[in-house]
C-alpha cells in the first residue's frame, strides 16, 4: 500500500499501524511534542504564516522549496496537543522530501493511520485541509 | 449527596451551590485519602489529558467513551456502566468533572451523567485553566482505578433532553442558542474559525434568543456571579426560572453549558437541551429556520 509513499510517511503509517488504538494516541503525542519550533524569521513574521481554519484549533504553517525539497514550517498551540500531532505526522513524514514526491502524496493519507476511530471526523478534516495546503503552496513555487 | 458540599462563600449564591466546587476544595480533598470522590477530565482535544491532568483524575472522551460508534446517540445503560466501573465510580460516587475550554465538555459529560440519573456530579468552576492558573499539581501519571460495580439503569432522555420533533412541538416558547452571533445570523456554519462545514442552511430556530454560551463565563473561565447571570437570562432576555426552555448550539455541547448555567445556578425549573441542535436543524428538511441579526 504504502510502496510509493515517501520513507518517512511510509514508516508512520506502519507505527500506526502496528499498535492498538491508546497506543497511536500516545505515539500522536509524542509527534506533537517533537514538533520543532519556528526559526525566527516566521517566529518573528507570523503574518508570514498561512491560516488553516479547517483546524479545530489555531494551525498556522510555511512551505518553503528549495533546491526542489520540500521544508515545512508549523505553528499550533501547545494546548492544542491533537492538531499539533497531526502538524508532527506531516512534519515528520513530508520535510526534506523532493516536490514531486510531497504532490504525489494522496489526499486521503491522513486517513491511513488509524485515528479516525479515535477522534472526531471534524479533526480529521483538518489534517486534510493541511496537507491540501501544503500542496497547494508547493505547487505554486515549483511553478514560479 | 455523598460528599460534603463545597461550602465556599463564592458558590453560595448560585441556586445549588452543590453542583460546584472549587480549585481550593478539590485541592483539599485530594490532600488526604478521598474514597467515595472521583475526579474525570473531559475536553475537546483528544490528547490534552495526556500532556498532564490533575493527579489521581480519569480520562473520559465525549466521542468514544459517550457516544454510541454508531447510531447518533448517547451510549445505552450497559456500555456507561462499564465507563463508570472502569473509572472506579458506583453509584454514590460523588464525580468531579473539569475541562478544556471554560468547562464545555465537562459540562456536556455532566449532563450526560444527568440522563444516567447519577445523582451526585459536580463541575470544578473554571475547569482546567483555573487549575494551572494557579501553579496547582498536574502528573502524566494515568490512575489505576479499583474497579467498582456501577449498576445498569436505563437512562431518562425526557426531563433534560430534547429531540427535534419535541423542538417543534416547542416553537414560540422560550428557546435560547447559545451559538456565536454569525451562527445564530446565518453568515457562519460553525463559530469564527472553525471550520465552515455540517449543515446545508445557516440561521437560527425561529423565535430562539441569542445569548452566546461565553456570556455566562468570566474571563477566567469561572461562572459569572448570579447577579451577573440574572442580568443576562432574566433582566436582559425575559426568560423566568418557571418556563419550558430549550437550548441548544452546534452538536449540544455548549449549549450543556447554558444549561447548567439555568438549571443549577439559576434554578430553572426545566430546561432541555436538544443536542441534534444546529447540524441535524440546519440540514433536516422543511423545518422552519429564521435568518438575521438578533433583535433583542
Amino acid at each position: 500500500m504504502s510502496a510509493d509513499l515517501p520513507a518517512p510517511l511510509a514508516e508512520l503509517i506502519d507505527d500506526f499501524g502496528s499498535v492498538g488504538p491508546k497506543d497511536r494516541l500516545q505515539l500522536l503525542l509524542e509527534l506533537s511534542e517533537e514538533l520543532p519550533d519556528l526559526p525566527a524569521r516566521y517566529a518573528d513574521h507570523p503574518e508570514q504564516l498561512e491560516q488553516v481554519h479547517e483546524c479545530q484549533t489555531p494551525l498556522f504553517l510555511a512551505v518553503e522549496v528549495t533546491d526542489g525539497d520540500v521544508h515545512l514550517f508549523f505553528n499550533a498551540p501547545k494546548e492544542a496537543p491533537t492538531t499539533r500531532g497531526f502538524a508532527g505526522i506531516l512534519h515528520t513524514g513530508l520535510d526534506g522530501q523532493p516536490a514531486q514526491v510531497v504532490l504525489d502524496v494522496p489526499d486521503d493519507i491522513p486517513f491511513k493511520f488509524g485515528l479516525a476511530e479515535a477522534v472526531s471526523p471534524l479533526r480529521m478534516r483538518g489534517m486534510v485541509a493541511m496537507l491540501s495546503r501544503i500542496k497547494r503552496q508547493t505547487r505554486a513555487q515549483v511553478a514560479d | 449527596m455523598a460528599y460534603p458540599k463545597d461550602s465556599s462563600a463564592e458558590l453560595a449564591d448560585y441556586a445549588h451551590p452543590e453542583r460546584l466546587v472549587t480549585t481550593g476544595w478539590l485541592a483539599e480533598q485530594l490532600a488526604g485519602d478521598h474514597p467515595g470522590l472521583v475526579v474525570l477530565e473531559s475536553d475537546e482535544d483528544v490528547l490534552l489529558y495526556d500532556t498532564g491532568h490533575i493527579p489521581g483524575s480519569f480520562k473520559l472522551d465525549w466521542h468514544t467513551d459517550l457516544n454510541d460508534p454508531v447510531t447518533r446517540d448517547f451510549v445505552d445503560g450497559e456500555a456507561f456502566a462499564k465507563v463508570m466501573s472502569e473509572r472506579g465510580i458506583g453509584r454514590d460516587t460523588t464525580v468531579v468533572i473539569y475541562g478544556d475550554k471554560s468547562n464545555w465538555w465537562a459540562a456536556y459529560a455532566l449532563w450526560v451523567m444527568t440522563l444516567f440519573g447519577h445523582e451526585d456530579v459536580r463541575l470544578l468552576d473554571g475547569g482546567r485553566s483555573a487549575w494551572m492558573a494557579e501553579d496547582r499539581e498536574m502528573t502524566r501519571e494515568v490512575p489505576t482505578a479499583k474497579e467498582a460495580d456501577y449498576p445498569v439503569v436505563q437512562r431518562d432522555d425526557a426531563p433534560i433532553r430534547a429531540f427535534k420533533d419535541d423542538v417543534l412541538a416547542h416553537l414560540g416558547k422560550a428557546m435560547v442558542d447559545v451559538r456565536s452571533p454569525g451562527e445564530f445570523s446565518g453568515e457562519l456554519l460553525h463559530m469564527p474559525d472553525y471550520p465552515q462545514e455540517g449543515s446545508l442552511r445557516g440561521g437560527h430556530i425561529p423565535g430562539a434568543r441569542s445569548v452566546p454560551w461565553a456570556k455566562a463565563a468570566r474571563e477566567d473561565g469561572r461562572f459569572k456571579s448570579r447577579a451577573d447571570l440574572e442580568g443576562l437570562y432574566q433582566s436582559e432576555q425575559q426568560l423566568a426560572p418557571d418556563e419550558d426552555v430549550v437550548v441548544y448550539c452546534r452538536i449540544g455541547e455548549r449549549s450543556s453549558h447554558t444549561w447548567f448555567v439555568l438549571t443549577h445556578l439559576l434554578g430553572f425549573g426545566k430546561v432541555r437541551n436538544y443536542d441534534g441542535s444546529w447540524t441535524e436543524w440546519g440540514n433536516a428538511v422543511r423545518v422552519p429556520v429564521e435568518q438575521g441579526d438578533p433583535t433583542t
